[in-house]
């Protein structure tokens, strides 16, 4: 069974038709890729996956649950973690507590954590920060738990956000753009953590991403939007070689 | 000197009063972005629930329970009703603010209606005997409760900020609603909460202030509300300790130009800090240059 399961989606702001019959299946342990040139609308499905924006039209079904109209942490809540184009950090927050937020909220459907769970609040409080700090070690971040997010480097502030959306255990994650303003080497780490991380975790994933050799290598089926619709869909082998997707966004530059 | 520590000692406990409002108004824009101008009727609503506790014979404690649940039940109240609704349609800021004062207004005029808009002599629950204090500097019990219980108030707040899971959801929203919500935080309840503690501590001053000065009436809030309001600017809005050091400087500045200047300068002096303050730091004493939004 489809774990994401998106018909035929659309919403427009003001007389801009944003998406326009957005559909999408997405299986456990997949890893989808969204392209399409700037303005195609990409975020904007992320925004409506997440519940942040209601679609006019459609619905998304997400494991097996009706979750359209839905608010936005209850959707979390439900398994859907998301990072964002501009790093969205809790800034002021240390490290450590932006991840644990996100573990204490978006963790709530657990709810046999709380009632198998023995010992004082401390001992949770302990707990918590214990397991924060482990999730920050996948991320190389362990060091830094203390630190105040907006005083990491560049590089590190994505690596968190990653981190901060797993806090959640989502079952579906969704990356926005995870390696804008990274340089090549970066984003081949990237590119090996992300793999890495649908594995241990059992996550699907979908992301939107410009740098397309990421996309190329890293996604095992590719969606196309423009102008708020699909024009697109298939293998990066397909995706590559297809002409409507050359005219519209990929131009000379496919290698 | 001791006239100096003496002023010092009486701007303390009205700055602390400042200190309680500001908090309120400081919370809440640094979670919503609104500026609340029905807080000082809170503040307010809490005088005249206190008023009527003590009238009616109950302890200490549980008129300042009291006096904190009631505004508490208003402030969610009002934010459920006149807020939300806003805020769910995505409605211009303005609107919001202009909601705000009315909701003000409807405070001050319902007041007036229920308990007409005569002065009450708040019931002496303390003698103001002066009790001497060193250098011949003296202090009062209604000035040493407010001093303690407001002190014990900001800590407890601090605190809950700080270390409590809702706290941290607090500080998470006013950062980046957004995002805290696609994290699984229900900014709707957080907001609640905001409100709440905001109107509670209000309702705390407004008791406070029918102890240390016994004369309560329905437009109590508008001058109080101004300053805290003023208090919390100075500090740096959106800033809970930068609320705390406004309103204390706020009634400082009151209360040692009342006694060495002129009590008819007060407020234009005390206003005129502000300007001069935003001058200098147009965000406040702790407030950060301005966020941009992306």
């Amino acid at each position: 069974m489809a774990l994401l399961k998106v018909e035929d989606i659309s919403i427009s702001f003001g007389g801009l038709r944003a998406v326009s019959g957005f559909n999408l299946e997405l299986k456990p342990g997949e890893l989808v890729g969204l392209i399409g040139p700037n303005g195609a609308g990409k975020t904007t499905v992320f925004n409506i996956l997440t519940g942040f924006y209601q679609p006019q039209e459609g619905r998304v079904i997400f494991d097996g649950k009706d979750i359209t109209g839905l608010g936005c942490h209850k959707i979390n809540r439900l398994g859907i973690g998301r990072t964002f184009q501009n790093i969205r950090l809790f800034n002021e927050l240390t490290v450590l507590d932006n991840v644990k937020i996100a573990y204490q909220y978006a963790g709530r459907y657990s709810w046999r954590h709380t009632i198998f769970r023995t010992g004082s609040y401390r001992r949770s409080e302990k707990e918590i920060a214990d397991w924060a700090l482990s999730r920050l070690e996948i991320f190389n971040l362990d060091g830094k738990a203390g630190e105040i997010a907006k005083n990491l480097p560049y590089g590190e502030q994505r690596r968190l956000e990653i981190a901060r959306a797993l806090a959640g255990r989502p079952k579906l994650l969704l990356l926005d753009e995870p390696a804008a303003g990274m340089n090549p080497q970066e984003t081949m780490e990237l590119l090996e953590l992300i793999k890495w991380l649908r594995k241990e975790f059992s996550l699907t994933i979908f992301l939107i991403e410009h740098d397309m050799s990421l996309v190329m290598k890293l996604c095992e089926r590719i969606l196309v939007l423009d102008y708020g619709m699909t024009i697109a869909e298939g293998s990066p082998e397909e995706i590559r070689n297809n002409p409507r997707v050359i005219e519209a966004y990929l131009g000379e530059e496919v290698s | 000197m001791s006239q100096f520590l003496q002023q010092i000692v009486n701007g303390l406990s009205l700055g602390s009063i400042y200190a309680l409002i500001a908090l309120g108004y400081t919370m809440v824009y640094g979670i919503i972005r609104l500026i609340n101008f029905a807080h000082g009727d809170i503040y307010m609503v809490g005088a005249f629930v206190g008023y009527f506790a003590f009238r009616a014979g109950l302890p200490l404690p549980l008129v300042f329970f009291l006096a904190m649940a009631v505004p508490a039940l208003f402030g969610l109240t009002i934010e459920f009703f006149a807020y939300r609704p806003l805020r769910k349609r995505n409605a211009p800021r303005i609107a919001a603010l202009i909601t705000a004062i009315g909701m003000s207004l409807f405070l001050e005029n319902l007041g007036i209606l229920i308990f007409s808009p005569d002065p009450r002599p708040f019931p002496r629950v303390f003698t103001n005997e002066p009790i001497y204090f060193a250098g011949g500097v003296t202090i009062s019990i209604p000035q040493i409760l407010t001093l303690a219980f407001t002190s014990v108030l900001m800590i407890s707040l601090t605190l809950f900020i700080r270390f409590t899971r809702t706290g941290k959801a607090m500080r998470a929203v006013s950062q980046d609603a957004e995002a805290a919500q696609l994290m699984g935080v229900n900014i709707d309840r957080i907001i609640s909460v905001t409100f709440v503690i905001g109107s509670a501590l209000a309702g705390a001053a407004g008791v406070m202030v029918g102890i240390l000065i016994p004369r309560i009436e329905p437009l109590m809030g508008i001058m109080p509300g101004l300053k805290a309001f003023v208090a919390a600017v100075i500090g740096g809005i959106g800033v809970i300790p930068g609320a705390m050091l406004g309103g204390m400087l706020m009634g400082m500045a009151e209360t040692l130009v009342t006694a060495f200047i002129s009590s008819t300068w007060r407020d234009a002096i005390a206003f005129g800090l502000l300007i001069v303050i935003l001058l200098i730091k147009p965000s406040g004493i702790f407030g950060s240059s301005s966020r941009t939004k992306v």
